[in-house]
């Protein structure tokens, strides 16, 4: 088992190093000088030119990314030249934020999708399984920033329950945080049920259809043992993946509710620096968003073996 | 045979396809007397594996049963969903053809075998825990122990297969079914599972059904032999009875079809030639006589009945029955 981790961390090394490069090179090709953007309209040639040497704008893009890489390597990844503050900084400052959203909504998908999904299998082609897939594909076309409108609608401005936008730090107000944090969360969550549901449902009609669940049947167990024990287990695995894939995703701030609902995590961060050309912090963000991803996987990887015996023993 | 432990009556199996009702198996009666040994043979698709799942009220679905399935003194086929898991893996278990399939994958050989036990048994965890053990070394398992905590895919087929068998033995059941138990191992296996089969059968002195292709799995092992052909029991004997004088042309294709020790190397097998008939369109006649070398006159206009011959116990479906003391 701890090999197999080992090995697996080591896959991360050549994916984390192809992430930072594809970070440098989309930021890089973005148009407009960086030393026109900091100096502003009336720059003289020759300040911009003095700047960018300065910067090193006007080395080879291979040198300038060593040299970015080697920053960081050293937990240097650079400062905005607006605020002045480190992309360390500023991301640890959001990074709360985003999470706590991005648990809240994971937890709700969960709580509506696996017990739907296990409802369908059990009871597949069911008008009850044929309403609620139908459910979900509809769900599934609705946009998030329609649904945070109706939910603003309805829970802030006609039941008046909710506050429509705003943020209060956990540590200030529990209450009043995860007050404000309901509606975002509800929105995403919405959002992320019908492909868990849909996932897990598709997985266990299958299940139900092997032979050891036939066994599990002539053996005389509970219907309930068989559900939640002999078919759920083997089918969480897609769950996992779905769920990781999902957090994953939510690292880097859900953009469109955190501007919707003004919660300033790492989506509005990131869409603040790209309106200011800000492009050290958008830089930074996005590779530290992007190898939170990779170790969201690697996670999701260990989750597997945990789940799958046959996987621990390098079986499949 | 009114003392039988099972007897199945009547029994007709259908099921709906695409291409209309497929009749998988065709007015069936067959009985098992506690302790006796009931072998139904027959080539893929006879209907021997939908048999087997309608009496343990398996079938799918779609599936529709009717007739009557007795056992223990119950009809199986009107007993509640509870009732009938109740008997299920404590009085009826049954042992799967392939054992890479047949065990949960995610679950270890341990749970598998507990959660039968504590389901029927009133037995408590370290009890059952400990009548695992001995089970698993009882169907010839080294190290049972160790073996709890393994996973099915830890164990080659043979010692699954063995698995599965420690869970059909687990409740001391009345009658086991095991569905082509040796089918999906190989040849050197076979024999030993077959052999542990007998001997824990005679040991507790529980019924058994083998259902196989192979004549040759059921000659020495059973007390009465089924052979079935497009979903009928076309021939039905006491064991040696069969094998002595068998009177349904298919029986004796489908030995004829064994490989033999004593025939000198790369003689070709008597294969039957053809196919079954096509299920979803039954034949009016005899279901084997398009391929019966003996097929002729109201063999393909009229079918057969089972019934008895010379001997009560000894009945067949046939017009043109091989005779006594030769071919036909």
């Amino acid at each position: 088992m701890l090999f197999f981790v080992a090995r697996r961390l080591l896959y991360l090394v050549p994916v984390l190093i192809a992430v930072s490069v594809l970070t440098f090179v989309i930021a890089s090709l973005l148009p407009g000088d960086l030393a026109y953007v900091i100096l502003g309209d009336q720059a003289t040639p020759e300040n911009v030119a003095a700047l960018r040497h300065d910067l090193g704008l006007d080395q080879p893009i291979w040198l300038r990314y060593l040299g970015w890489l080697w920053h960081i390597l050293q937990g240097d990844f650079g400062r905005s030249f607006r605020t002045g503050q480190t992309v360390l900084q500023a991301v640890s400052e959001r990074v709360p934020i985003s999470f706590e959203l991005m648990i809240l909504a994971e937890l709700i998908g969960l709580a509506i999708g696996v017990p739907l999904a296990i409802a369908c299998a059990a009871k597949a082609g069911s008008a009850f399984d044929r309403f609620m897939t139908g459910s979900a594909f509809a769900m599934l076309s609705v946009p998030t920033f329609l649904s945070a409108i109706l939910l603003i609608y309805l829970f802030a401005v006609e039941l008046r329950l909710l506050p429509a936008t705003g943020y209060v730090p956990f540590t200030e107000d529990p209450l009043a945080n995860l007050r404000f944090m309901v509606l975002p969360a509800l929105t995403l969550g919405l959002a992320e049920w019908p492909g868990i549901m849909r996932v897990l449902r598709s997985d266990m009609i299958a299940a139900l259809q092997e032979d050891y669940i036939a066994l599990a049947k002539a053996k005389g167990l509970k219907p309930s043992r068989i559900l939640f024990v002999h078919a759920l287990k083997p089918s969480s695995l897609t769950l996992v993946t779905i769920t990781g894939i999902n957090i994953g995703r939510l690292i880097g701030g859900a953009v469109i509710v955190e501007s919707i609902f003004a919660l300033p995590g790492i989506g509005r961060l990131l869409v603040g620096a790209i309106y200011t050309r800000d492009l050290i912090i958008l830089q930074g963000v996005v590779l530290l968003v992007a190898a939170g991803f990779v170790i969201m996987n690697f996670i999701v990887d260990m989750l597997y073996a945990l789940l799958d015996p046959r996987i621990r023993h390098g079986h499949a | 045979m009114s003392g039988a432990l099972l007897s199945v009556e009547n029994a007709v199996v259908d099921l709906p396809t695409p291409r209309g009702n497929l009749r998988a198996v065709d007015h069936v009666d067959l009985e098992v007397g506690a302790g006796k040994t009931l072998g139904i043979v027959g080539e893929s698709g006879c209907g021997k594996t939908m048999l087997s799942r309608a009496i343990l009220q398996l079938l799918p679905k779609k599936a529709k049963l009717s007739g009557r399935v007795m056992f223990d003194g119950q009809d199986l086929t009107r007993l509640s969903a509870e009732k009938l898991r109740k008997l299920r893996g404590r009085s009826l278990a049954v042992v799967f053809q392939d054992p890479m399939t047949s065990l949960n994958p995610v679950l270890t050989i341990g749970t598998q075998l507990i959660e039968t036990i504590v389901e029927h048994l009133e037995l408590d965890l370290a009890q059952a825990r400990q009548r695992s053990v001995e089970l698993l070394a009882a169907v010839g398992i080294p190290a049972p122990e160790q073996r709890l905590t393994q996973y099915p895919h830890q164990l080659s087929g043979g010692m699954r297969q063995r698995v599965a068998i420690a869970v059909a033995l687990s409740c001391e059941p009345q009658l086991l079914i095991a569905d082509e138990p040796t089918t999906a191992l190989d040849v050197t296996i076979q024999a030993q599972i077959l052999d542990l089969l007998a001997r824990e059968q005679q040991r507790r002195h529980m019924a058994m059904i083998i259902i196989t292709h192979d004549l040759g799995v059921v000659a020495g092992r059973t007390d009465e032999v089924a052979v079935m052909y497009a979903g009928r029991v076309v021939e039905r004997a006491p064991t040696p009875a069969l094998f002595k004088q068998m009177r349904m042309p298919y029986t004796e294709a489908l030995l004829a079809a064994l490989p033999k020790l004593d025939v000198p190397p790369h003689t070709p097998l008597p294969a039957i030639s053809g196919r079954p008939p096509d299920p979803t369109r039954p034949l009016k006649g005899c279901s084997f006589s398009p391929r019966c070398r003996y097929s002729a006159g109201r063999c393909s206009t009229e079918k057969p009945r089972l019934s008895p011959a010379e001997t009560l116990e000894h009945l067949y479906a046939c017009f043109h029955p091989i005779a006594a003391g030769g071919g036909a």
